[in-house]
């Protein structure tokens, strides 16, 4: 028998929009799906808490005092040379950071099996994947997630405009595309390098100015020029952190060093001038010129139409229905991108409830919804972080600004299957006898529950084995 | 977790035997065209062309790269090629490969993408389609069904969990990376290839898998060790000296390149095999701190070098038959920029690197660095289609027709002319 549309909407509800149904839990989803989601849109999302987290300022601040020490160090041994490779080696980063980065992710995925706000969880490593640091740059392993944390988390039930100011001060934005250095080639610091350094010259890079308008706003065929990200680059110039170790030069400027891994607005790197950026002016005004940019930035139907349907695709389908993506843009434009509005947009989409299974799982859908599932226990930290790597998506690592890719052909590689079965075998020898396949199948899938993985799990020789086949059944596969 | 190494040590068997076929065919093999080997290096991020192969000749390159210039004589200088050209010192390997004539160095080419997105270019230089996202396979796999019978029934393996673009399509491909797969028992995988019967993706999926994994190689174990290594090394706690640390840190990535390289040769240097193998690398994104003669930049140029050694060694006699192209989205600006990188550009530089390649030469309708000839006034201004190179090697090297190329294999690309004589006759 088929089941109704009714009767799979539970199943859609807890395991596309959420993070996988947990044992019981489908019976009160079935209520009212999307209501279950709605709710869970109320009020701002939960802080996270677990060991070790620390404010990013903190941990920053005390690199950049280790910074302070390797250069009196260096001054002590005359070694003038300037080789930033062994200022990096001296400075050890990799053992301060490696600590902040295991206690950050495991806290992230502890919180993630666990939530009862499964759909607010799945949404803030949405847009953490949007605006997405990877942790394979050395300077942002222990800023990564407290990125999410302080930038993004407080913000996914607002509007984007705050979302996106907030992600593009924080320092590891910053660090990882490389904004903190950047200068204006007019600036006062550009000019007074030129009369002091020899042959160095100061200058703009464009890197973070470009993402933004390609990756995180306009999208690429936003209708923006060269010359739009090059400007942009430069009235973003001075985007800066605080207590950075090229201070003892600045302070003959008279220049403030602000707060040590605090976002600061350093002036004198900045380009001065009205900028014309996508034939609109911008006056003169310090940090405030590039903010308004970002403003207007976040209300552009460019904006609208690309984050919109980024979000149709994490949800909905590989290539989303056209007509709910103009739905959620509309809904967009007409909020002044209040996201609440765009998400019940996509919600209240009848589309997005017609076909089961339209996502093939990333690796980490795919073991949270396991955890969740089984009730796996966490173990120590670094172990339980390892299946992210095993099954290919280490945590905070998507390797590139774009973030993890988000359709099927990006994830369902033979050699992915594999590791996805054999993980799956070896959680299930795991917890053995401790959970009864037959039993959790109809409870985890509910009307999505195929006859034929029903019957196998039936037909299986051990209590492991119908678990692993429950994990490896093609619904299990996907959501 | 309870491993049972019983597939593996058959795995290990039947491949020294698959090996000791492979010497006594060989002979007979050697004029087949069917004995052809390809392989793609696709450098992710935009590999510095200026800087792999730096024009230390031109007279504007110094002071447009500043401090991250390399210099013509002296410790660290460029290792000489002809005309005004260069390669980056930790390019070893494919320097004496010059020497022997096994490399084609191409400075100064693009793909037709004209922007500035790696994302958007990587696309293009994998669809093989002039607009970014418009197609969802690959060259490679067109390419690989656009063989005459017979030779399309070759599969293709993408190194890496899953496949990308290029390898996708309607050809078979299998991906593989180092899987701990021998932890299933066959019973349960039975089970699980039965269940999968009504599911056509997951069921040839799964098939491939199985597959790619009973042609592993030795190189296998070999990679599990590296990958548990490197697993290690991102995760351990315990207190090292910087100098270890550093020491290991480059090992592992000159070591997990060449692993790789090795696992690729494994499959590809089998008489039943794969003929095409693709590997993806990343970390050529230099904004920031680039580095010269030393530094970020040179660690990853040391490790592609010592991939593509392990790749000739462990191919031996097959690496005659083989020709690799090393590939990335697009160059990077002709100055360096305030954070002593570089930002996206154009004119970029590629490789063809094997035994059957027509070397010793760098291919190049020079443009030069003065900011005149600079396309956008800070871009290397391409001068030659990296399309013509990959038709040049699809033609010659596995013997795609030629009609499918202009339009199956590359849309719309009848003005880009393979390029002839890059196949040694």
């Amino acid at each position: 028998m088929t089941p109704t549309r009714k009767d799979t909407a539970a199943a859609i509800a807890a395991n596309r929009f959420g993070l996988g149904a947990r044992p019981g839990e489908l019976a009160g989803v079935a209520r009212d799906p999307p209501g279950w989601l709605a709710r869970q849109l109320q009020g701002s999302a939960p802080v996270l808490t677990g060991e070790g987290l620390r404010p990013s300022a903190e941990t920053l601040a005390r690199v950049l005092e280790l910074r302070k020490q390797v250069a009196a160090e260096r001054r002590e041994k005359k070694d003038s040379s300037d080789d930033a490779a062994q200022v990096a080696a001296a400075l050890k980063l990799p053992a301060v950071y490696r600590p902040v980065y295991i206690d950050e992710a495991h806290a992230r995925f502890a919180h993630s099996i666990t939530t009862e706000r499964p759909f607010l969880e799945r949404l803030t490593q949405f847009w953490t994947n949007h605006f997405a640091v990877s942790i394979d740059k050395i300077a942002v392993l222990g800023l990564a997630g407290a990125m999410e944390r302080e930038a993004i988390r407080p913000r996914v039930t607002g509007h984007f405009t705050d979302l996106l100011l907030a992600v593009e001060k924080h320092p590891a934005m910053l660090l990882y595309l490389d904004n903190q250095a950047s200068i204006g080639p007019n600036s006062r610091a550009a000019r007074f390098v030129g009369r002091r350094g020899k042959g160095r010259k100061a200058g703009i890079n464009e890197n973070l100015a470009r993402e933004i308008l390609e990756l995180h706003t306009l999208g690429v065929d936003g209708g923006y020029s060269q010359s739009d990200v090059t400007t942009f680059a430069q009235a973003i110039s001075g985007w800066s952190i605080g207590g950075q170790d090229n201070s003892r030069k600045l302070a003959r400027l008279g220049v403030d060093n602000g707060t040590p891994g605090e976002f600061l607005f350093r002036e004198v790197f900045h380009e001065p001038g009205a900028k014309r950026l996508l034939g609109k002016s911008y006056a003169d005004d310090g940090l405030r010129q590039g903010e308004a940019i970002l403003r207007d930035l976040s209300m552009r139907r460019e904006t609208a139409r690309h984050v919109c349907t980024k979000l149709a695709r994490h949800f909905v389908a590989d290539d989303p229905p056209p007509a709910v993506v103009e739905r959620m843009t509309h809904a967009w434009l007409d909020s002044k991108a209040h996201l609440p509005t765009v998400y019940r947009a996509l919600i209240e989409s009848p589309e997005t409830w017609e076909q089961s299974f339209a996502k093939f799982k990333t690796p980490a859908d795919y073991i949270y919804s396991a955890y969740r599932a089984l009730g796996i226990p966490l173990r120590d930290k670094r172990r339980s972080l390892q299946a992210f790597e095993a099954l290919g998506q280490r945590n905070l690592m998507p390797g590139s600004p774009a973030g993890w890719p988000d359709t099927s052909a990006d994830w369902d590689g033979s050699s992915g299957l594999l590791k996805r079965v054999a993980w799956a075998d070896a959680v299930a020898q795991r917890m053995g006898d401790a959970r009864n396949a037959r039993d959790l199948a109809p409870q985890l899938l509910g009307a999505t529950l195929s006859e034929e993985t029903a019957k196998a799990i039936g037909r299986a020789e051990s209590g492991s084995q119908a678990l692993t086949l429950l994990l490896a059944s093609p619904e299990f596969m996907r959501r | 977790m309870n491993l049972k190494y019983s597939r593996r040590s058959f795995l290990g068997t039947s491949l020294f035997a698959g090996a000791s076929t492979l010497m006594a065919s060989r002979l007979a093999l050697a004029n087949a065209p069917t004995d052809a080997r390809f392989v793609f290096v696709l450098l992710r991020g935009a590999l510095d062309g200026l800087s792999a192969v730096p024009p230390v000749g031109d007279p504007e390159y110094a002071a447009l790269r500043g401090q991250i210039a390399l210099a013509r004589n002296g410790e660290g200088a460029a290792l000489p090629l002809e005309g005004p050209f260069g390669l980056h010192p930790a390019l070893k390997f494919l320097h004496d490969s010059y020497a022997a004539k096994e490399l084609a160095v191409l400075p100064a080419i693009a793909s037709p993408y004209r922007e500035r997105s790696h994302f958007d270019a990587q696309n293009v230089l994998e669809s093989g389609d002039l607009r970014p996202h418009g197609s969802t396979s690959g060259w490679i796999n067109r390419a690989l069904t656009a063989l005459p019978a017979g030779k399309s029934r070759e599969a293709g393996v993408a190194l890496g969990a899953n496949v990308p673009l290029a390898m996708r399509g309607p050809a078979e491909v299998a991906s593989w990376s180092p899987t701990k797969v021998a932890a299933l028992d066959d019973a349960t995988l039975a089970r699980i290839t039965d269940l999968y019967a009504r599911d056509p993706l997951l069921s040839r999926r799964l098939a491939e898998a199985l597959e790619s994994d009973a042609i592993a190689s030795e190189a296998q174990t070999a990679a599990d060790a590296e990958s548990a290594d490197v697993a290690m090394a991102m995760t351990a706690t315990k207190p090292e000296t910087v100098v270890e640390r550093d020491a290991k840190a480059k090992r592992n990535y000159n070591a997990r390149y060449a692993e790789t390289a090795r696992a690729a040769a494994g499959f590809l240097k089998r008489e039943d095999g794969p003929r095409v193998a693709m590997f993806d690398t990343t970390g050529w994104d230099t904004h920031a701190n680039e580095g010269g003669a030393q530094g970020q930049l040179a660690l990853r140029l040391r490790g592609l070098d010592a991939a593509m050694a392990a790749l000739k060694e462990s191919l031996g006699p097959v690496w005659r038959h083989t020709v690799v192209l090393v590939a990335t989205e697009f160059g990077r600006t002709a100055a360096i920029n305030g954070t002593r990188g570089t930002d996206h550009g154009t004119g970029a530089a590629a490789f063809l690197l094997g035994g059957a390649v027509a070397g010793g030469r760098v291919l190049a309708d020079w443009p030069g660095l003065a900011r005149s000839s600079l396309l956008d006034a800070r871009d290397l201004k391409p001068t030659r289609d990296l399309r013509t190179v990959m038709k040049g090697v699809l033609r010659d090297h596995l013997g795609v027709p030629a009609a499918a190329l202009d339009s199956k294999v590359f849309p719309d690309s009848a003005g880009a002319r393979p390029m002839d004589g890059l196949i040694r006759a």
